[in-house]
């Protein structure tokens, strides 16, 4: 069934607490996508426990490989290269992809392609419809907070990012003091359906003249809040504080995106990262990406915002008809990053 | 039988090619503590200069630990990756075995030891038995220098002691007067060459998949959890979704 055109590639994401292999087919086709998830494990210890993560990593990653490849029903002979996140991350969660991927690619004579985390959570989009550019991705996760402007093909440009927590661990923290067990992000969001914003929070920086963010503000203030009612015996209703929280966190995420978009014109806007799943988050950009005729809006479908490898391999893709190749010395770079915009007038 | 042989428990890291007895190749070094960036380009360089192919090997022979967490997951990832992914044989053996299989003319007990500071450490001991056969007396364990002293005063033989030895030797002996024998420097560094020798006879895994490094260690987090929740079930944190 080996074709000429077909790429495949076998893709590898040990970042954080997932261990996931994929296979995809020309950069847009999930063959398979094997995702072994440790939230069980960190939920012992109400978040992710870096040594404990690397650990589990080493426990599944051959058996992610061989059901990654048995699902996809290929063999190593029909590979065309191997993808591998290399940061940014936890060191040494990413070692354990890492060295597995390289050892894959010696052993089978394949080449290997280093990919960025985020640039992965925004390829998620391609294995839905083809990226259009110029593009805007708004990326939001338990780790970041980033606006990112490609103006074409390849190139990431920082144009703003938080400047404290990243939003999903702000909603982490926040459910911790509504009693909800990490990751609070769903099940704040559900709750945050059910009430009213009567706390009218502080949306930080929401009118400062940048695309940046910053949460920690949000994060102390709802805290006080809870701890003062505390010391007073007053019951706040945990709905209402919820939507309080999440209408802040969404005002500012859309009130900066939408300036974005303002700024740097693009065809296509992605909502990327785990925290994309936040259905308070989605219904916003949709129905304020409306403004903008020539921008269509591209929501990551809910099972590929969570860390996966076959997004790595959707980026893996793209980076290998660059001619992007790493060697057998490949390391992790837990603080990877795009470059920022140069933008002289803001000097 | 081509074997690919790993060490890279401790700041050392040492990779031979043999066939069988015979080495073909090996580097062994400890000039850098980056197994992560070394350790493959390394792996990829001794396969070559053995003329070898990564599919004519027979079997990976690799030392699991106990020792630098980040150093055993290394050799241990490499090792059960290129086993799996060439479905060829998979040989543990432990760290401080191999680190006694540099002693040559062995008097006694052999007490292989790795620091894993705060006077803490791992260790075992091991003796070669009539038939030169390499056996394990008291079995590999993290513990502190106080309580392994107590643990070797029962044994009356003379003692080699191999590895980080230069933080407990004065310790050692006066709490084991007359009996301590410190091994050349050149011993404390593994040889993968050694090590492949060994494992050549060893029972490889049965199951490459469940693989995992020899920690003897909890991590402070789970030993915590456990001492709150002693009934839990410690199976089945992963699940595949
Ligand atoms: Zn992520």
């Amino acid at each position: 069934m080996k074709s000429v055109s077909r790429d495949l590639i076998l893709s590898f994401e040990s970042s954080c607490d997932e261990t996931s292999v994929a296979v995809i087919e020309n950069g847009d086709t999930i063959l398979s996508n094997v995702v072994a998830t440790q939230i069980k494990s960190h939920q012992r210890f109400g978040g992710v426990v870096p040594e404990v993560a690397s650990r589990h990593h080493i426990e599944q990653i051959t058996s992610c490989i061989k059901d990654a490849l048995t699902q996809a029903e290929v063999d190593y002979d029909d590979l065309s290269a191997v993808a591998v996140t290399y940061g940014p991350g936890l060191v040494g969660a990413l070692l354990i992809g890492i060295t597995a991927a390289k050892a894959v690619a010696w052993a089978h004579q394949l080449p290997l392609i280093p990919v960025n985390h985020l640039a992965g959570h925004i390829y998620a989009a391609q294995l839905v419809a083809p990226i259009e550019f110029p593009a805007m991705a708004l990326v939001v996760s338990g780790g970041h907070t980033e606006l990112v402007y490609m103006p074409v093909e390849n190139k990431f440009e920082i144009i703003g990012e938080t400047r404290d927590d990243a939003a999903g661990e702000a909603y982490d923290k926040i459910g911790r003091v509504l009693g909800i067990n990490y990751p609070a992000g769903k099940p704040v969001d559900e709750l945050a359906h059910r009430g009213q914003d009567t706390f009218n929070f502080p949306r930080a920086m929401d009118h400062d003249d940048n695309f940046d963010f910053s949460f920690s503000g949000l994060k102390s203030a709802f805290i006080n809040t809870v701890h003062h009612a505390d010391q007073i015996h007053e019951q706040l209703n945990k709905a209402d504080l919820a939507a309080s929280f999440q209408q802040a966190v969404i005002d500012v995420l859309s009130d900066k995106t939408v300036r974005a978009l303002r700024e740097f014109p693009v065809k296509q806007l992605i909502l990327a990262g785990g925290v994309a799943a936040n259905k308070g988050l989605r219904d916003r950009l949709t129905h304020d990406i409306q403004r903008f005729t020539n921008t269509k809006l591209e929501l990551v479908p809910l099972s590929l915002c969570g860390d996966n490898a076959a997004m790595i391999g959707a980026a893996g893709e793209m980076l290998y008809r660059h001619d992007v190749r790493a060697d057998a010395r490949l390391n992790a770079d837990p603080g990877l990053e795009f470059e920022w915009l140069k933008q002289p007038q803001q000097n | 039988m081509k074997i690919l042989a790993i060490d890279t428990s401790n700041r050392p890291l040492s990779v031979a090619v043999m066939d069988d007895d015979h080495l073909l190749a090996e580097t062994t070094m400890t000039t850098h503590r980056k197994h992560a960036e070394f350790l493959m380009p390394v792996i990829e360089d001794l396969v070559k200069k053995a003329a070898l192919s990564p599919n004519d090997l027979d079997r990976v022979v690799v030392a699991g630990g106990p020792g630098s967490y980040t150093g055993i997951r290394m050799a241990t990832t490499a090792a059960k990756t290129i086993a799996a992914t060439l479905s060829i044989d998979l040989t543990m053996v432990s760290s401080l075995l191999t680190l006694c299989l540099n002693v040559s003319m062995p008097v006694g007990l052999i007490n292989p030891i790795f620091d894993a500071r705060n006077e803490n450490i791992f260790t075992g001991l091991y003796r070669f038995d009539n038939q030169g056969k390499l056996v394990s007396v008291i079995e590999d364990q993290h513990t502190n220098l106080t309580d392994w002293l107590t643990q070797l005063k029962q044994y009356t033989e003379k003692i080699t002691i191999i590895g980080d030895t230069d933080a407990f030797e004065a310790k050692m002996r006066s709490a084991l007067p007359n009996r301590l024998v410190v091994a050349d420097q050149l011993a404390d560094i593994p040889s993968a060459a050694r090590l492949g020798i060994y494992g050549r006879n060893i029972t490889p895994v049965a199951n490459v998949d469940s693989v995992v490094p020899r920690y003897l260690r909890l991590t402070k987090a789970e030993a915590d959890w456990k001492k709150s929740h002693p009934n839990e079930d410690t199976q089945n944190y992963v699940e595949k979704i």
